[in-house]
């Protein structure tokens, strides 16, 4: 409490402080790993070399952290507006569902330039109508969006489980998954862009989403801090009684806010399903939408904020996978149990140094 | 047999960060004694008195109890030491019962029961002695503030309080409510307690202290017998200068009639009517106050003519036009201004940057940005004029409004609301929480308005307030108003009429 | 005397070695974890049998998602690890894929097809193998109706209904064969609570087999159908032992055999791609009998079962494929 209202310079709190947390969550990994009786330095070099090491390896770093740009985003959007939209998951799994319906049609007839603006607003669109219900209930009804949007995430994911197995199925096959879509439904890799940096992408799936993700990026910065669409948002998140004191409708305005959080949880489809595979399969999210929670608590919901810590996610999934390959002991619970802790420290921890720093600050600052 | 202080305080020091708050603090109270502090907002009054109770460290200096240093590291620690606090916001769980929250973090060991008894028991004897009767099973909701307050007393003495420090409590109290506290804490005092009162206002110092001191800017600026100072004497030091206690305004002028009530009925959110059928019209050029104790019906009053609650019965006219359902913006934009009761709920997003209040409900005027973008250089020139014309200090639109005193923040408040030169203007408690130099000059702005030929009505829970600005009172008392009054009714009459008594 | 023995040994250790150095296995699991209790665990059983008999070590690896299992395989392969088994049809695109990169590799896919000339696709006719245990259940049922509980809803999960359903009636044509799906995510594969919940409702229908087609959410259908004293069917693997005398017996699909030759094949040097359909006849997919449910099978059972499993051989009975054409005739 009594350091709490001491301003410290940004350096500390956006810089140094989210560091610190980060090296210590790296230094309690560090002692697990070591408790199970592998090394920790080369654990850590393999987590490294698994993620950034190699061009495919930064390849498929960059395509887990596409992903959670989109739902990290989503999360801070709905955030801004003071609705904690748990529902991410869901809408980027419908979103699937628009991104697929439109490379399904369309990959036939042009290439994928022409393409990709539709599957974007498809996605959009579809993310978009699923994030709908639970914010027209919040604002009109008051149910309480957490439980709707978890609701409606299994209803999705039913939903689409329903479609794939009996409507979008390729008969006689197995796998309750679409067709395989041609080059003209596919978003193409981004081989030019690591040879810039003298890299060869390989096998890994980086693709032209990143760029629609750091477009993104700039376009929710923009919304939120420069529009009065986004200043009404902020001011229903921050005190709604101002809001109502300022003449800002609830109704709408939550309404719009979750439509733009679900359309770009949505668009987050665009990665796996036609950057990717290349085709709708079950359960394709994968989680991301519940990562970009995280991600999006940790970057403090700014987009800045949100692609650094969805780089640090893709880090921790790509050279967490890697790692787990080369050392069998360290298993896939072991990689969840150090995402958790970064998750604890970086996010929910916060401020566990910040008491500590405040008095070196005002030491250093009387010496 | 020389007596010790009840406390001292030596070269108490605390900074937060580039802010001083306390500057080599020495404060001796004496037992059995009411002690005064008084100072603007920001002058370091809570946070002295938060070292005290233990929420905060001190850099340097030094606490005696009794006489013996102490380091007091938490509440605990204060409680033990014999100190008692009753804060501004009560610390009380709404849904327990007063017994309940007396003994709560003192239930007397892990079985329940045993330690209610003994509660009850000690509770009864501290009702007898000092005559603060409260229900032991009432729920807290259930009472009016009055007696909230009397069981946050009660808390502090049943953890055997010695010295007990009340921040601002006469703040949410009626005239009569707040003479019944004083007679407590005389009788507390004439048992040997020892009594700390923080407040503004000067009245209440000189009715009830023995001694009273005073702060500014973090440092403790005199210490005199309350017998031999002034209210005159006690303003100049608090402020530094020479203030205007009465505001000096000429005879109102009265036009036509701007904004109109009639038969208005509002209910709160569970259904309880709390603006009973009230009427009344308040003219161009014209303030007309109304005063009553809080939770009589103004605030919902307020409420409802500023468009934030919808009225259930009656009509509410600017202009000869009807605006029981119009919403705040749109009553903005025919020229109805609003100074909520709440600056921190309502008038103010605390975590925006200053310009960014500056606009608040005002942001869609295209001044401020085209196509839905806001243009922040717009804004900010804007607010850089107001922070000149309004003295906001510090003068930095880019700084987080919650870093600024209580005071500036209200004049971030007023200046947006006056400066749109709005038809009509609602104002509820203009200064509360607001120090005495920002009061002169609000009150300054408001006569202002008036002067202009603006519709004025104020509502304040400040009886002082309401006599020196309004040109007409009305008295508010369950929801219905009770009667009206010319400016120089005496404050007897008006304190009756509050209570109900009299019409 | 010593001399010669010692020579043996070295023989033998070098004719180890050399068989050892002759492979180096891989298996990547599918998503449920190698733990499962199902499928994977059998894979991995499987795999453990070969290191047991051979000492050759394997590697494996459980991917938690689309991408990983791509990767992994593609990392196995491209480590010379050969052959490389993967368990789980949501490997079918990564398989194509990679083993197009790598066409002197041999791989598995269990469960799917990849036409490659490097792939074998093994693939189980789990309707024979349903329809054998849905003889039994039709005939041990004393109320007429009988259970089924599928993991997640897919078109497999059908497969193992529609067969048992089939069977059930062929036993007794008035059955009636109730069917929940546990839900519509990989959760649904290990949700032994809900599993329980289903199961106590099918009960409270009025079913008293219910077999359970669901991964590690079966142990909950096996555990609350012993609780209320009634009788379950196990899946994948032998399962009988789970609760002696209420598991009436198991639907085992021997994803364990199909690691395990794949091993073996590629030691020997008899690897072949294509598809390898393992039915009935192949004894890819029966019905379990051991000391824990020999007295709950009946010698009428018994001979019922038999005939059924001869009837299938010989080609005497059809059983109806879900996935043949998307639909149950049942």
């Amino acid at each position: 409490m009594s350091t709490a209202s001491v301003p410290l310079p940004n350096w500390i709190t956006y810089g140094l402080m989210p560091l610190l947390n980060l090296l210590v969550a790296f230094f309690i990994s560090g002692l697990v790993v070591w408790w199970i009786g592998e090394d920790p330095i080369a654990a850590l070099k393999l987590l490294i070399e698994g993620s950034l090491g190699r061009g495919d390896a930064i390849g498929f770093t960059l395509f887990y952290a596409t992903s959670f740009i989109f739902t990290g985003l989503s999360v801070a959007v709905a955030f801004h507006a003071g609705l904690f939209n748990i529902g991410s998951e869901g809408q980027a799994y419908l979103g699937g569902l628009g991104a697929a319906l439109v490379a399904l049609a369309l990959d036939h007839y042009v290439p994928w330039y022409v393409t990709m603006p539709f599957a974007v607003i498809g996605a959009a669109l579809f993310g978009a109508a699923w994030a709908f219900i639970p914010a027209w209930l919040q604002a009109k009804r008051g149910s309480h969006i957490v439980i709707t949007t978890i609701m409606f995430n299994f209803i999705g994911a039913a939903l689409m489980v329903y479609l794939l197995v009996n409507v979008l199925i390729v008969p006689g096959k197995m796998a309750p998954e679409t067709r395989t879509f041609l080059p003209g439904g596919q978003l193409p890799k981004l081989d030019w862009l690591m040879a810039w940096f003298g890299l060869k992408l390989g096998p890994a799936p980086f693709n032209v989403s990143f760029l629609i993700a750091l477009v993104m990026a700039f376009l929710v910065w923009v919304l939120i801090w420069r529009t009065k669409l986004g200043y009404e948002m902020r001011t229903l998140g921050i005190s709604p009684s101002a809001a109502v004191y300022a003449g800002i409708p609830y109704g709408r305005t939550v309404i719009i806010a979750m439509l733009i959080s679900g359309g770009l949880a949505g668009m987050m489809a665009l990665n796996p399903v036609m950057g990717a595979s290349a085709r709708l399969q079950v359960e394709f999210v994968g989680g991301a939408g519940f990562v970009g929670i995280a991600v999006s608590l940790m970057g403090r919901s700014h987009p800045l904020g949100i692609v650094l810590a969805a780089l640090l996610f893709g880090i921790l999934y790509q050279g967490g996978a890697d790692l787990s390959f080369e050392m069998p002991n360290i298993t896939r619970e072991m990689i969840v149990v150090i995402q958790g802790l970064v998750i604890l420290f970086a996010g929910a921890l916060e401020y566990m140094f910040r008491p500590a720093m405040v008095h070196l600050y005002q030491r250093l600052r009387r010496a | 047999m020389s007596q010790h202080p009840a406390i001292e305080l030596v070269g108490i020091d605390k900074s937060f960060g580039a802010v001083h708050a306390n500057k080599n603090i020495n404060l001796k109270v004496e037992k059995g004694t009411i002690h005064g502090i008084i100072g603007e907002n920001g002058a370091g009054k809570s946070t002295l008195m938060s070292i005290i109770y233990g929420f905060y460290q001190a850099d340097r200096g030094e606490i005696r109890i009794d006489g013996k240093p102490l380091t007091i590291r938490d509440s605990q620690a204060a409680i033990a030491a014999g100190i008692g606090m009753v804060h501004q916001h009560f610390m009380l769980v709404e849904n327990f019962t007063v017994l309940e929250n007396i003994m709560l973090g003192a239930e007397g060991g892990q079985l329940l029961a045993r330690g209610a008894s003994g509660a009850r028991r000690e509770l009864k004897r501290l009702e007898t002695d000092y005559g603060l009767d409260v229900d032991p099973d009432a729920l807290i909701e259930d009472l009016p503030v009055g007696k909230q307050q009397r069981v946050e007393i009660l808390k502090a003495l049943y953890r055997s309080a010695d010295i007990l420090i009340l921040d601002e409590p006469t703040g949410v109290l009626t005239p009569a409510e707040a003479d019944h506290l004083f007679k407590v804490l005389k009788v507390l005092r004439d048992q040997g307690k020892t009594v700390i009162l923080i407040t503004h206002k000067l009245r209440e110092i000189m009715a009830i202290t023995d001694e009273v001191s005073v702060m500014r800017r973090g440092e403790m600026v005199a210490t005199r017998k309350t017998a031999d100072t002034t209210v005159e004497e006690l303003a100049e030091l608090m402020v530094g200068r020479r203030v205007l206690l009465r505001v000096e305004k000429g005879e109102a002028k009265p036009g036509e009639v701007r904004l109109s009530v009639k038969n208005l009925t509002v209910k709160d959110s569970r259904g309880v009517t709390m603006v009973d059928n009230v009427s009344f019209d308040v003219r161009e050029g014209e303030i007309v106050g109304i005063a009553g104790v809080a939770g009589n019906g103004q605030s919902e009053l307020l409420e409802a003519i500023a468009g934030i609650r919808k009225p259930a019965a009656g009509e509410i006219l600017l202009d000869g036009q009807p605006i029981a359902n119009a919403d705040p913006a749109r009553l903005r934009a025919l020229g109805l201004a609003h100074i909520p009761e709440d600056r921190h709920h309502m008038g103010l997003v605390l975590k925006f940057s200053e310009y960014e209040n500056a606009v608040l409900g005002y942001h869609r005027d295209s001044r401020y940005g085209q196509a839905g973008f806001l243009d922040l250089k717009a804004m900010q020139a804007e607010a850089v004029e107001k922070i000149a014309k309004y003295d906001i200090r510090p003068p930095n639109p880019l700084l987080k409004t919650a870093n600024f005193s209580g005071g500036n923040q209200q004049k971030i408040v007023v200046a947006r609301e006056i400066e749109r030169d709005p038809r009509a203007l609602i104002i509820g408690q203009p200064t509360r929480g607001v120090d005495i130099g920002a009061i002169e000059f609000i009150h300054r702005r408001i006569v202002d308005m008036r002067d202009a030929g603006k519709a004025v009505l104020l509502v304040s829970v400040e009886l002082d307030e309401i006599r020196s600005l309004s040109d007409r009172i009305l008295v508010m008392f369950a929801g219905k108003v009770v009667g009206e009054k010319t400016a120089d009714a005496g404050e007897q009459t008006l304190g009756l009429m509050m209570a109900g008594i009299a019409a | 005397m010593k001399k010669t023995l010692l020579t043996l040994i070295a023989m033998a250790a070098l004719s180890t070695t050399a068989l050892a150095a002759d492979i180096k296995p891989a298996l990547v699991y599918g998503t449920g974890g190698k733990f499962d209790k199902s499928f994977n665990e059998a894979a991995f059983q499987g795999a453990e049998k070969y290191k047991k008999e051979t000492g050759t070590d394997f590697r494996d690896f459980e991917p938690t998602s689309d991408t990983q299992g791509e990767q992994a395989i593609r990392n196995f392969a491209s480590r010379g690890y050969n052959p490389v088994v993967a368990v789980s049809f949501a490997w079918t695109s990564a398989m194509e894929k990679v083993a197009a990169e790598f066409p002197d590799t041999k791989f598995v896919i269990v469960d799917s097809v990849v036409k490659l000339p490097n792939v074998r696709s093994v693939v189980f006719k789990e309707e024979e193998g349903s329809y054998l245990v849905g003889v039994l259940a039709g005939m041990a049922s004393k109320s007429g109706k009988v259970g089924f509980i599928g993991g997640m809803d897919i078109p497999l999960i059908r497969k193992f209904a529609c067969g048992y359903a089939q069977g059930a009636k062929a036993a007794n044509p008035k059955i009636e064969v109730l069917q929940n799906m546990t839900g519509t995510t990989g959760a649904a594969w290990n949700d032994p609570v809900r599993g329980g919940e289903l199961t106590k409702n099918q009960i409270d229908q009025g079913a008293d087999v219910i077999y359970a087609a669901a991964g590690a959410t079966g142990l909950g259908v096996l555990q609350t159908a012993a609780d209320n004293k009634k009788l379950s069917i196990g899946v994948d693997s032998n399962q009988n032992h789970l609760h002696p005398g209420s598991v009436l017996t198991s639907m085992v699909k021997r994803v364990d055999l199909a690691v395990y030759n794949a091993y073996k094949d590629a030691a020997a040097g008899t690897f072949t791609g294509g598809i390898q359909a393992n039915g009935v006849k192949e004894e890819g997919v029966g019905y379990a009998l051991d000391d824990n449910n020999a007295k709950l099978i009946t010698p009428d059972m018994k001979a019922a079962v038999e005939k059924a499993k001869a009837d299938i051989i010989s080609g005497a009975v059809k059983v109806h494929d879900y996935m043949s054409d998307n639909s149950c005739p049942m």
